[in-house]
């Protein structure tokens, strides 16, 4: 403990020992007898412990700041040593002291534990020069520099990979314990550690810029937006302090006159150093400094350990809409889907009626053949659609050689072929996007991903705003919408037609006249969603609503899937906005017709279109939005990584934190005004109301310390 | 105009102390002191001399609170 203690609090401390020591023994000798030696005497504990208040008092007066805590502190003392009661003065002192040192160590220590906790500060770069490599002031690093991070470095500059491959532990950023594999052509953010290669990285950003730097300034500068609860102790420590000190004034004076004119009593010494005794209690108490100290002590707490979680929050002000929050509106693209396209479902032709049969067909052959042909038919083109049946083609393919038939690695249990079971989406965009092959490339030989293939491939027709006909094995490989099916005088039989009841976008695949099937391809709903729902609803939150602009029958679909309240759906941006506000307007509505406190509103996006949403909710909370400025600049609190359960644990510890805030708020005041009272009563004698205040304090600051685990 | 100063003061209400005293001063906005993290920071007035007024504001938040210190 001695060891992490300031010079200043080193001090501090032996002096309290030197004085309690001294006090101790000038308690025990028998002094009574020479009451000028006594006096004598324990003014040297009581100057050993309390110089430097004395002095500040007298700065204080100097400067006309009666209300200073070191004039109250002084004067409380020195009016006790004028009573007699020299044991008293010095232990108020002592006490008081003790509390100092207790908070200013507490302070310093969480200062430092933050600080550790958001250690991804880089302390240099290896700089790549003409003379080889030299390390290097981050600060110093152009954009477009080559730097080399070594096994075991942390990565100081946001940068792309040239040439390498490690993975990243990126903990300190996200709060996700598991290791990022990266490779060439791959961003890297600063702030993660690379654990097993040598990379070389260009960077793209400056130090100041870079991810890590953010972090510390966001983080660092989120104190600065106080909380209401900050400004409430703030503005209640301004008032409260001459409070205490006239009714002081009072009592010295009125307390010995009202109890001789009404109540008869004998007037004399006695009875004013009663009175004035009492008076000075109440000076004890009269510091407010216990109930200050907490509350910014718990909001840097709590925002320092959600900062190493990867849940920023911008302000202490923050803090508190987000424990307030009763209604979610979520975007649905990227927050609670993944926002990139993937084949979900493949559904072979069904020949009369069978279902049963045709729904196990699809984890064999059949599948696999209407899979291969699409990704062949499609094969020149580069639009996303087309490359998620390549891909889903591949992994089939390098699943086959592996011998697990039919199981697609990345989507097993639920698998590719689980039917029409998982609920699908896409951008409503993506269907007359999808037939638009890229014409160019049409035409010269198959996309190179496709290659061992493409001997099989044969001439390519595209047909705009349809699909494509090619070329496979000799067939004529139709692959598109229905449009394309119709042209081709392809018949989809009604048991085949699930145009109505999918959500995703459909690619119909026929060879000749004959139908296929088609293939499902949509955004995938993130593995937590439907989790993190359930979860937000068990933090207390009443409504989660989902905007989105895709079409109806999708944002349904979703929303059944994830259980969310309501959906609003074929939204444009702007439209988002005029949502949002009726949204607001109807939460505060059904407020103040019920009499209760309104929750807030937060709004959950990727950061991506949604910026003026962001940042019209009450609280905008942006995800994944590490290394994306717009979102960060633009909303409250910012999720480092895309998980949306980390939404529920943002809320749960904001709660925490408000919690803290609020038991410390109301003990402290409780304890005083309880101290206050049987101090005017003469209940409470000077070491009841040094014990109160000292210990008040201690536990307010033990207890803010827990906003931070 | 915004600047950001680290300063160092013992006590949170020392450091609220500072925030009003800065705050009053004349070619200050606005000012907010985050005791944690140990800095203040100025919104200054249009047009006002950033050095001058940081002398001021030393000067009125050392009446306040004696022990404190800015560093400009």
């Amino acid at each position: 403990m001695m060891k992490t203690m300031t010079k200043k609090q080193k001090d501090l401390f032996f002096r309290i020992i030197a004085a309690a020591v001294l006090m101790a023994v000038l308690s025990i000798l028998p002094l009574r007898q020479y009451p000028l030696l006594r006096f004598v005497l324990f003014l040297v504990p009581y100057f050993t412990v309390g110089n430097d208040i004395l002095r500040k008092a007298v700065k204080g007066i100097k400067n006309r700041q009666v209300f200073d805590e070191n004039f109250l502190m002084a004067a409380a003392t020195v009016g006790a040593m004028a009573l007699g009661e020299y044991t008293e003065g010095v232990a108020v002192m002592l006490f008081y002291q003790i509390g100092e040192l207790f908070q200013s160590y507490a302070v310093g220590k969480s200062r430092r534990n933050i600080s550790d906790l958001m250690d991804i500060r880089p302390d240099y770069a290896n700089l790549e020069t003409e003379e080889g490599v030299e390390e290097a002031d981050p600060d110093d690093i152009e954009v477009g520099s080559i730097i080399q991070i070594r096994p075991g470095e942390r990565v100081p500059i946001d940068g792309v990979i040239v040439e390498g491959t490690s993975s990243l532990d990126t903990a300190a950023l996200t709060g996700e314990s598991l290791p990022r594999d990266v490779a060439a052509g791959e961003t890297i953010l600063s702030g993660s550690i690379n654990l097993s290669g040598l990379l070389r990285v260009k960077t793209t950003k400056e130090f100041e810029e870079s991810t890590a730097s953010r972090i510390l300034d966001l983080v660092e500068n989120a104190g600065t937006r106080k909380a209401r609860s900050e400004q409430f102790i703030s503005k209640f420590a301004r008032w409260y302090t001459p409070a205490v000190c006239y009714s002081a004034l009072a009592l010295a004076i009125l307390g010995p006159v009202v109890s001789m004119l009404l109540l008869k009593q004998p007037g004399g010494r006695e009875l004013w150093s009663d009175w004035i005794y009492r008076a000075l209690t109440f000076l004890v108490i009269s510091c407010p400094c216990a109930i200050v100290v907490s509350i910014p002590l718990t909001f840097f707490g709590g925002i320092g350990g959600a900062g190493s979680k990867g849940i920023l929050i911008k302000g202490a002000n923050f803090m508190e809409t987000l424990a307030n929050v009763r209604t979610i509106v979520f975007d649905k693209t990227g927050t609670l889907t993944k926002g990139n396209f993937a084949v979900t479902k493949i559904c072979p032709a069904m020949e009369g009626g069978s279902t049963a049969a045709a729904l196990q067909a699809g984890d064999g052959e059949a599948a696999d053949r209407l899979l291969e042909y699409a990704a062949l038919a499609e094969s020149y083109s580069s639009h996303p659609i087309s490359r998620s049946l390549k891909e889903a083609y591949e992994n089939r393919a390098a699943a086959l050689d592996k011998g697990l038939t039919g199981k697609a690695p990345e989507n097993k249990g639920a698998g590719l072929t689980a039917a029409c079971g998982k609920a699908p989406e896409n951008k409503e965009a993506a269907l007359t996007a999808a037939p638009e092959k890229n014409l160019e490339k049409g035409g010269f030989g198959p996309a190179a991903d496709c290659g061992k293939s493409a001997s099989r491939v044969g001439d390519t027709e595209e047909i705009s705003g349809k699909g494509v006909i090619t070329e496979v094995d000799g067939l004529r490989i139709g692959a598109g919408n229905l449009k394309l099916m119709q042209e081709l005088g392809v018949l989809i039989t009604e048991e085949n037609d699930h145009s109505d009841v999918e959500t995703g976008t459909l690619v119909h695949v026929c060879a000749g006249s004959e139908y296929l099937g088609h293939i499902v391809i949509a955004d995938e709903i993130k593995p937590h969603a439907a989790e993190a729902v359930r979860e937000l609803r068990e933090a207390g939150v009443s409504k989660t609503v989902m905007l989105t602009g895709d079409a109806e029958a999708i944002a349904c679909r979703v929303a059944e899937k994830l259980g969310i309240d309501e959906y609003h759906a074929g939204l444009l941006p702007a439209d988002k906005v005029t949502r949002l506000e009726k949204l607001l307007s109807e939460t505060s509505g059904r407020a103040s017709s019920k009499g209760g406190k309104a929750g807030t509103l937060a709004f959950v996006g990727d950061g991506i279109n949604d910026a003026p949403v962001l940042s019209r909710a009450d609280i905008g909370i942006a995800m994944g939005a590490l290394g994306s400025d717009a979102a960060i600049e633009a909303a409250d609190v910012v999720l480092m990584d895309d998980d949306p359960l980390k939404i529920s644990s943002a809320i749960r510890l904001a709660r925490k934190c408000i919690r803290i805030v609020n038991e410390n708020i109301w003990f402290a005041i409780g304890v005083k005004f309880a101290c206050l009272l049987l101090g005017a009563l003469g209940i409470a004698n000077m070491w009841l109301a040094i014990f109160a205040d000292v210990g008040v304090m201690v536990l307010c600051v033990l207890n803010a310390i827990r906003a931070l685990v | 105009m915004k600047k950001t100063y680290k300063i160092d003061v013992d006590c949170a209400n020392c450091a609220n102390k500072m925030e009003e005293a800065a705050k009053k001063t004349p070619g200050v906005k606005d000012a907010v002191v985050n005791f944690m993290a140990l800095k203040m920071k100025v919104e200054f007035e249009d047009g006002a001399d950033v050095d001058s007024v940081m002398q001021k504001v030393i000067e009125n938040c050392k009446i306040v609170e004696d022990d404190c210190q800015i560093f400009l």
